[in-house]
């Protein structure tokens, strides 16, 4: 069936189909909408979720993470501060690996006040121990969350879906959704890992670890994350096998031939498909390198694709204030550290709290990185802005 | 789940932790054997003692004891399990005032 939705009402719609059993949030811009329709569908009896209206996005980390410790399927929605606001059980969901989809409509943190896109929210979220897919559109919003339900119930780990404030989550789209059975049977019957409640196989959760077993318990929650890109991979492939629509870790576009490339997360893939079939048409080979799934890092992907390039310009949706460049252009460049052949790679830093990003603006990205990739990388200026006063 | 440790396997351990390969997913623990044996009262700094004359059997101090750690034997009150009572106080402060059948008192190290 094909729908005109938001990138909002796309998510909305997604976890209608997946019909999870709670969902417990606090509205914040520009989320709000995703539960707000939910909360419709739960009024109007098209779901059977327990829907619990919290009072902040702590209380609603909180109550996902009761909820998916009773063997349930939790989701929630947010938003920037509403994430900050979430960290700290951000940090509880993981450790005690609950499956739990969080929709993250991306937003600038605060100060000054901003309302608008940009990637710090989740960004700063990377250490939390949840895998983050960044979507391009509705499209990819639609289905990457309902394979992150799998993703999450595979790996036990909990999952961000995250779209580009704004820019995709209000912005009418033409989607295509498969049927709610359609849905049902691709999730599953969920099967938790345990249930507090079974009050017959009474267990501990959270309990204290001292110095002498911390760490172990650290090392064995870095292994779930160590295994989680396979289980994306399974889940994305079985989505194509069934319903023949793909799903990247790492997409290309025009890559093949590419000496210069340009790697971004989000909505600013799909500006950037433009700028390339500009300067394609004009011979120039430039390719585009859209990268979806931040945590885990795509190492074998972003080594494979990346190293026979000669330049390559991150853009990064986020100031990373460490007087080094961001998480993006840090973690990219490190992963490549080890190649004997890798390209030159400069950081944009670009979109901030909204500031529009045009096909034009990319162009010339492309062009400045074509006139650099002969120079000597010492020589070159890395930290560079994209359309800064 | 792969290399994070088997449920079953590590229920039948009695042994504390050797590995990461061998701990439950997400810091669960399904032997409550093994919470038993972690016994919490050494944190104690405050002991309560209780009285069996003065002790009228109102269940106060069982019912909100927080480690459950007040002993019931045959519908009375017989103790304290000091294995695991953490000194808290609430059982004193519950116990009612005309009874005062549990005062706390400074723990001997």
């Amino acid at each position: 069936m094909i729908l005109a939705k938001t990138g909002n009402e796309a998510i909305a719609y997604a976890m209608k189909q997946i019909n999870p059993d709670v969902v417990a949030a606090y509205p914040i811009t520009p989320s709000t909408e995703i539960v707000q329709i939910f909360s419709s569908y739960v009024a109007d009896g098209e779901v059977d979720t327990e829907f619990v209206p919290v009072e902040s996005e702590h209380s609603a980390m909180s109550a996902c993470i009761a909820a998916a410790a009773s063997g349930a399927r939790a989701m929630t929605a947010t938003s920037a501060q509403g994430l900050a606001l979430m960290h700290e059980m951000l940090f509880i969901a993981s450790g005690l690996r609950l499956p739990i989809v969080l929709c993250v409509v991306n937003r600038a943190l605060s100060a000054p006040l901003n309302i608008h896109c940009d990637h710090t929210d989740s960004l700063a979220s990377r250490d939390s121990g949840w895998i983050q897919i960044f979507c391009e559109d509705a499209q990819e919003a639609y289905d990457t969350t309902i394979c992150a339900i799998k993703i999450a119930e595979k790996s036990f780990l909990p999952v961000m879906v995250t779209i580009d404030g704004f820019i995709i989550s209000h912005c009418m789209q033409r989607i295509e959704v498969l049927s709610d059975e359609e849905v049902k049977s691709f999730i599953g019957e969920y099967k938790p890992n345990y249930n507090l409640l079974d009050v017959e196989n009474p267990i501990t959760l959270g309990p204290a670890c001292l110095p002498d077993s911390f760490f172990e318990h650290k090392r064995a929650q870095a292994e779930g994350m160590n295994q989680a890109l396979r289980y994306i991979e399974e889940v994305f492939k079985e989505y194509k096998e069934r319903f023949n629509r793909e799903l990247f870790i790492l997409e290309e576009y025009h890559t093949k031939d590419a000496e210069v490339g340009i790697l971004c997360m989000g909505s600013t893939s799909g500006t950037a498909k433009i700028a390339v079939d500009n300067l394609r048409g004009k011979g120039y080979q430039v390719g585009l390198f859209k990268l979806r799934v931040f945590r885990p890092i795509a190492v074998s992907y972003l080594q494979r694709s990346l190293k026979n390039l000669k330049i390559l310009g991150i853009l990064e949706r986020m100031e990373g204030l460490s007087a080094f460049g961001g998480p993006l252009f840090n973690e990219v460049r490190s992963v490549l550290y080890d190649e004997p052949e890798r390209p030159i790679i400069i950081s944009y830093v670009y979109g901030l709290g909204g500031r529009e990003i045009t096909p034009e603006e990319i162009e010339e990205v492309f062009l400045e990185l074509l006139s650099l990739k002969n120079k000597k990388r010492e020589n070159i200026e890395k930290f560079r802005y994209i359309n800064v006063r | 789940m792969s290399n994070t440790g088997n449920a079953n396997e590590e229920s039948k351990k009695e042994c504390l932790i050797i590995s990461w390969k061998d701990l439950t997913c997400g810091a669960l623990v399904r032997d409550l054997k093994r919470i038993k044996e972690n016994k919490t009262g050494t944190w104690r700094s405050l002991k309560p003692i209780w009285n069996k004359e003065k002790c009228v059997n109102c269940y106060r101090c069982w019912m909100f004891c927080p480690d459950g750690a007040v002993i019931i034997e045959n519908d009375r009150v017989v103790g304290i399990n000091y294995d695991y009572c953490k000194g808290c106080g609430i059982c004193a402060k519950e116990c009612p005032k005309k009874v005062q059948a549990i005062i706390m008192e400074r723990e001997e190290k």
